[in-house]
């Protein structure tokens, strides 16, 4: 291997821990907000519903890189101070899926039989321990496979943070653009290659989940694909 | 080659039939004459709709031949050997059945005319006048005239079933297969069904294979009667011999039970 | 809070041919992405050899990887490999497009599935030639199906092209971007910019919707 193939790899792979950490910082932050939003979306209460709405509807009715661009060029003119870039990246990728969270976990919810729901309240369960005992449990395996695919989108957008200047792969591979021109398929090779392998990860984690929570509920886990799935 | 008096339309020799493990059809033989109804009766599983739907080539042999008009029908000569056949070769066999479904399988995106026109268009190469003419003679025959430009979906399942029928009589086949053409019917609808058939059996000659759970109308209307168990041929009568005086306790014991249940 | 609805207003103009070129890539995108999903859809379908193997490959890998990098790819390394010249205008609908039509076969898969298997036999029985099988039968039913969906990834094609400003594409964020700088203002022209997104996307969406509930009772 020639040295400055070599010096792309290695270039390429000092991003991983930004996407890596974007990613994580990113998908905890979505399954927080999916649950406070998806549960909100049901609620009693017509104003916590409404709030969630426009919530799910902003983030979801606009572009990604708009938010970004928003919150880390116009935020600090209107409150006053500046974001961290790795730090408004993750706050962008957690508001944005976690608005498509919300319906997941909302639809998971939804799709649990009334049944299991009136069996609660015969047995007496305040609301919260009907959601936590009963209900979310339940819930939990339906959302898996639509989160596997939500969690990967996510991983897909990290890239999107080389626009405000986070040193995650997608931008380590564009600084050596200008300088390694003719190697320029090693480069985007490498960091198409590490994408791939976090995606097989993120999906290897989920279907573990999913065994648990199957197994947890007596049933068998349902299929899931290997990859991301539609949008 | 054109079947003769002596060389009957259809011969299923040895044909074996199996679903994973499950074998179906053992080694079964028997033929059928031109110009024949026969009706295909016994309790479900027997094997009687595997033998319909083997001849239509929706399912593959797995051992054994089948000959429609003297040709056979799965299989081509290369030499001397005989070879599965290719789906140039199918398509040539099949143009002699036809079949009409239990669930109609009438296409929704189309209306009646177009549903009893479209193969006759662009399988048998009929020109559109053509394929017109002889849809419409088909509709007054089955007595749906006044329907030729409705949707399949606005029509009662009796209508439907009669348009199938139509559909299938249009490529003018040699063999026409009934799978159990009444038994997704309302019971006030079947007899405008029934009615169809035994028209299509008295006004021509072609040869029908008809699986039913009517036991009046294989009485009144069939040449002769195939009762089939467990993937045999267990009595082949005529439908007095066997409604009447049928030799195996079996078959005595089937028919009264569908008969106490009608 | 420090707005200036004038900066807003003399920004509008702008933005709105930005917005022009946003929505015509991404209903050339979305042509190219139905066009091209059927085509893959078909191919995994049909089941030939070496290709279908090849398309689920190349499914499975472009779903998975950043659509950015997938540009990248097509602007920096295909086109010069390729010989071609392709403007970022055109290498945006091309990315967009064929990363999408991997979302839309897997979408057109679904709606041919589900097409009963009674339609299928009953061409067989009717001996219905190849073609015609599936430009008469099997398509008509399927397609009209899957148009909710097929609705929805235009909507977020729409909603993804913003990041081809990163090879010089002029479109509705780059518009808002020339704005800060030369007014120095960033406020309104990015915040408009996401207005407007959501002025488009909000109704689409709603009729999206509407499609779906209209295709569930049919």
């Amino acid at each position: 291997m020639s040295s400055s193939v070599s010096h792309i790899i290695t270039t390429v792979l000092s991003g991983l821990t930004a996407t890596v950490t974007a990613a994580v910082g990113g998908i905890a932050l979505t399954v927080v907000l999916s649950l406070i939003a998806g549960l909100a979306l049901g609620s009693p209460s017509r104003a916590v519903r409404g709030i969630s709405r426009v919530y799910v509807e902003i983030f979801r009715g606009t572009s990604e890189v708009v938010q970004l661009f928003w919150l880390y060029f116009v935020l600090p003119v209107l409150v006053g101070f500046q974001l961290v870039p790795m730090f408004a990246g993750i706050l962008v990728l957690g508001l944005n899926h976690g608005a498509y969270g919300a319906e997941i976990v909302r639809g998971a919810v939804n799709s649990v039989p009334r049944a299991q729901f009136e069996g609660a309240v015969a047995l007496n369960l305040t609301p919260a321990q009907r959601m936590r005992r009963v209900i979310l449990p339940q819930a939990f395996a339906e959302m898996l496979p639509p989160f596997n695919n939500l969690f990967i989108q996510l991983l897909k957008s990290t890239a999107l943070l080389s626009f405000i200047a986070v040193p995650e792969m997608a931008r380590q591979g564009e600084l050596l653009r200008p300088v390694f021109g003719a190697d320029l398929g090693w480069i985007y090779g490498t960091e198409l290659v590490l994408y791939l392998l976090l995606a097989l990860l993120i999906t290897s984690g989920m279907r573990l989940l999913e065994r648990i929570a199957a197994r947890r509920l007596g049933r068998a886990p349902a299929k899931m694909t290997a990859t991301a799935g539609g949008v | 080659m054109p079947p003769t008096v002596d060389s009957p339309m259809i011969r299923f020799s040895q044909v074996v039939k199996s679903y994973g493990d499950h074998v179906v059809l053992r080694d079964l033989d028997f033929t059928v004459a031109p110009g024949e109804f026969v009706s295909l009766i016994g309790p479900s599983g027997s094997g009687k709709t595997t033998i319909l739907r083997l001849l239509m080539t929706l399912e593959k042999l797995d051992g054994g031949t089948i000959e429609v008009c003297g040709d056979y029908l799965s299989h081509m000569k290369r030499g001397e050997k005989l070879v599965p056949a290719d789906e140039k070769y199918l398509r040539e066999a099949r143009k002699r059945i036809g079949m009409v479904f239990q669930q109609f399988n009438l296409f929704p995106n189309m209306n009646v005319l177009r549903n009893i026109t479209e193969a006759p268009i662009h399988s048998l190469g009929l020109s559109r006048d053509e394929a017109e003419a002889r849809a419409v003679e088909l509709l007054e025959m089955v007595g749906l005239t006044d329907k030729k430009d409705e949707h399949p979906t606005r029509l009662s399942g009796g209508q439907q079933q009669r348009v199938a029928i139509a559909r299938a009589l249009a490529m003018r086949p040699d063999v026409l297969l009934l799978d159990e053409v009444t038994s997704a019917l309302d019971p006030e609808l079947v007899a405008d069904v029934l009615r169809v058939l035994r028209e299509i059996a008295t006004s021509t000659d072609i040869t029908i294979l008809c699986v039913t759970h009517e036991m009046q109308f294989a009485r009144d209307v069939s040449d002769r009667v195939m009762m089939f168990d467990q993937g045999q041929v267990l009595e082949d009568a005529t439908p007095d011999k066997l409604f009447n005086d049928p030799e195996h306790d079996r078959t005595r014991r089937f028919l009264k039970a569908v008969i106490d249940r009608a | 809070m420090d707005w200036s609805w004038e900066s807003a207003a003399n920004s509008v103009p702008l933005l709105l041919e930005g917005l022009l070129v946003t929505v015509e890539i991404t209903l050339l995108a979305s042509v190219v992405a139905y066009a091209l999903g059927l085509v893959f859809a078909l191919i995994r379908r049909t089941g030939i050899p070496v290709l279908s193997q090849a398309v689920l490959l190349f499914i499975e890998f472009v779903r998975s990887t950043p659509l950015l990098i997938q540009v990248f790819v097509l602007y920096y390394v295909i086109q010069p490999v390729g010989g071609m010249t392709l403007s970022p205008f055109t290498t945006g609908v091309i990315a967009l497009g064929v990363h999408y039509a991997t979302y839309a076969a897997e979408v057109y898969r679904a709606g041919i599935e589900a097409v009963p298997k009674g339609q299928w036999e009953a061409t067989t029985a009717l001996n219905l030639p190849r073609s015609r099988v599936w430009t008469a039968v099997v398509l008509p039913q399927a397609v009209p199906r899957v148009l909710p969906a097929l609705g929805n990834y235009t909507i977020s094609m729409f909603k993804e092209t913003p990041l081809l400003l990163a090879i010089g594409v002029v479109d509705v964020l780059a518009r808002a971007k020339e704005v800060g700088a030369d007014t120095f203002r960033v406020t309104e022209p990015y915040t408009l910019a996401g207005v407007l997104f959501l002025l488009v996307s909000l109704p689409a969406s709603i009729l999206v919707r509407r499609l779906e509930r209209r295709a569930a009772h049919s």
